[in-house]
């Protein structure tokens, strides 16, 4: 029959048009500035500074190895090391960055500088309401803007964060072990110089005393 | 109820009185002039804010048609968005090509809406509301109408670029294609009513027997002829599915690629304008005008009649944008020349046999068969001749 297809047509796009009143969930568009889509947890675009505890300069992860700075193809990463050192998350001195500086404008989100980064101090964060008015400055981050909480790594990256932490934890009963062994073996080194110290000492004390015998 | 009767009169006629009492102020000798001025005013007011509301209506229309929301930002619901998009198109940088003929360049979209507004002069919006009462107002409408035409030519071929003047022939080719049915189809209406005067087209239809109205669209040639004047209409204001001369989605903008800003939105307006126009004639022709649908709605004022009838039919033609797709050019032109003639051709033949028939069942049962039969052999018949086959690419391979 000639424009058979026509009324059909006419009756789907009428079946959308009135559809689209009664079922809300025909309509698919997320009304943005109001609702948000969750994001998936493998999300990401500009890097982070993690940091342990509440502190985040006391607690910063970076020793400003400045790996991700040499990698970064880019090149949107300025370090500049410090001169004085400060005990890091093991317990042992390290540098720290005096300067951290990454300009997002210019960043890729390639992810390579958390690819490399050797102490996990570096990752990429979720936040994508980057826009400004301010050309420059607000897009180039400094070391106070980059640094995030572990907890909030753990509330973007759930799996990753904690796969890291576990490995850190484990690192570190290694590291305490390890610390407690040499602490034993040190000790046992003492006992046995003092065991070795003391005989000489305590012999010759006692030779006399068994001189007389 | 004689009250009550001077009453919905006095709202029916109430802007002819205002404008008569406004013009009463006048000397006599600048009645004519004010009037005329006071008509136009009125009739721009009116339709570009009838455009405003389409284009939300379209965008908003076609948004649930696609199960989309259509713009909702702007103000309450988004009924500020044509406010939005006519400050948008205002501020833009209105670029002439270096080469163009920046004269006819810039007069293209100013011939082609004053030409669309022309056409309001003879369309009678309500009892006693319009403007001009011409004994040729039909030929008149035609004949600006065709003015169209000669601003598409101006804009692609000012413009200097390849693009423009191919879009332009190709929207010329499709116009004049589709003025010939759809003036034939509008002269059954002519045949029958024997005036070229719209204002006594409608006065013909605006009788009722029981509570039906006389309209020509309930006759098998009316209702024919509506519908080829509907698709030839659609064809000539270039929209969905025979938009093929702008192509927003394949060529750029046809015939006005190399306009900007203001131009642009100019552009738009004289298509939509024109698109109002064409359906209002298709209104006074066949939908009996500004009068109602039933004897016993004949209190609401007639110009609320009009509006609806047009709104209805805006409605339907953003339906079909919504609906179908995009035809060739092959397929457009098969259409207005191997189906769409013959049919109107046809149709003249039918309204005769239906003029000289006498009034009763017999003249409807052959002039419905007139009608029927010939469209279904036809479009069967086009739809049989073409051929399937595998095409094949030899460029591609």
């Amino acid at each position: 029959m000639v424009g058979e297809g026509i009324l059909k047509g006419l009756a789907e796009t009428a079946r959308n048009f009135f559809g689209s009143y009664v079922s809300k969930d025909r309509l698919t568009t997320v009304q943005y500035p109001e609702q948000r889509e969750p994001q998936i947890e493998a999300t990401r675009d500009f890097p982070f500074l993690v940091y342990d505890g509440a502190d985040w300069q006391q607690g910063m992860r970076c020793v400003a190895c400045q790996i991700c700075e040499k990698e970064c193809p880019p090149k949107c990463i300025f370090i500049e090391k410090s001169k004085d050192k400060k005990p890091d998350a093991f317990g042992k001195m390290q540098i720290y960055p005096a300067t951290f500086n990454i300009d997002i404008s210019v960043c890729m989100s390639c992810q390579i500088c958390v690819e490399v980064c050797p102490f996990d101090a570096i990752k990429m964060d979720v936040e994508y309401h980057q826009s400004s008015d301010d050309r420059f400055g607000a897009l180039l981050l400094n070391k106070q803007r980059l640094s995030k909480s572990n907890e909030y790594y753990n509330a973007i990256h759930p799996t990753e964060a904690s796969a890291v932490d576990a490995q850190r934890a484990e690192e570190l009963a290694k590291l305490e072990a390890k610390a407690k062994a040499a602490a034993e073996v040190k000790a046992a080194a003492e006992a046995k110089a003092a065991a070795d110290a003391n005989p000489a000492l305590n012999a010759s004390p006692q030779q006399p005393a068994g001189d007389p015998q | 109820m004689t009250h009550l009767a001077l009453m919905t009169q006095h709202l029916d006629q109430i802007f002819v009185l205002t404008s008569h009492w406004l013009l009463s102020y006048l000397p006599i000798a600048l009645q004519p002039l004010c009037s005329a001025i006071l008509s136009v005013a009125a009739i721009i007011i009116a339709f570009a804010t009838l455009f405003a509301l389409t284009t939300l209506l379209e965008r908003k229309g076609l948004g649930r048609m696609q199960n989309r929301y259509g713009p909702n930002r702007v103000g309450p619901c988004g009924l500020f968005q044509p406010l939005a998009d006519g400050v948008k198109s205002l501020t833009k940088e209105d670029i002439v090509p270096i080469r163009a003929d920046r004269a006819v360049h810039f007069m293209a979209p100013v011939l082609l809406v004053a030409a669309s507004f022309m056409g309001y002069a003879v369309l009678p919006i309500g009892r006693n509301m319009v403007m001009v009462d011409m004994n040729a107002g039909v030929l008149f409408f035609f004949a600006i109408g065709s003015l169209m035409e000669l601003a598409v030519f101006m804009a692609g071929w000012s413009s200097r670029s390849k693009y423009s003047l191919l879009g332009a022939m190709r929207a010329i080719a499709q116009m004049i294609s589709y003025e010939v049915p759809l003036v034939l189809a509008s002269v059954v209406v002519l045949m029958q009513a024997g005036s070229l005067s719209t204002v006594a087209i409608v006065n013909m239809q605006a009788t009722y027997s029981g509570i039906w109205p006389h309209w020509f669209v309930f006759t098998p040639w009316g209702f024919a002829g509506f519908a080829l004047f509907m698709i030839a209409a659609t064809a000539e204001s270039n929209r969905s599915p025979f938009d093929l001369p702008e192509g927003e989605s394949e060529i750029i903008a046809g015939y006005y690629t190399e306009y900007s800003g203001f131009k642009f939105a100019l552009f738009f307006l004289g298509e939509y304008i024109g698109m109002f126009a064409t359906s209002g004639m298709a209104i006074t022709l066949f939908l009996g005008g500004w009068s109602a649908p039933f004897s016993f709605l004949t209190w609401i004022p007639s110009y609320f009649w009009f509006f609806a009838k047009l709104l209805t039919i805006i409605s339907v033609f953003i339906w079909i944008r919504g609906t179908l797709p995009r035809l060739r050019m092959d397929q457009l032109m098969n259409l207005a020349w191997q189906f769409m003639l013959p049919m109107t051709l046809l149709n003249l033949l039918t309204t005769g046999i239906w003029h000289f028939m006498l009034p009763g069942f017999l003249r409807w049962i052959v002039c419905s068969t007139m009608v029927i039969v010939p469209c279904i052999l036809l479009g069967s018949g086009l739809k049989y001749k073409k051929k399937f086959q595998i095409r094949t690419y030899h460029f591609s391979q």
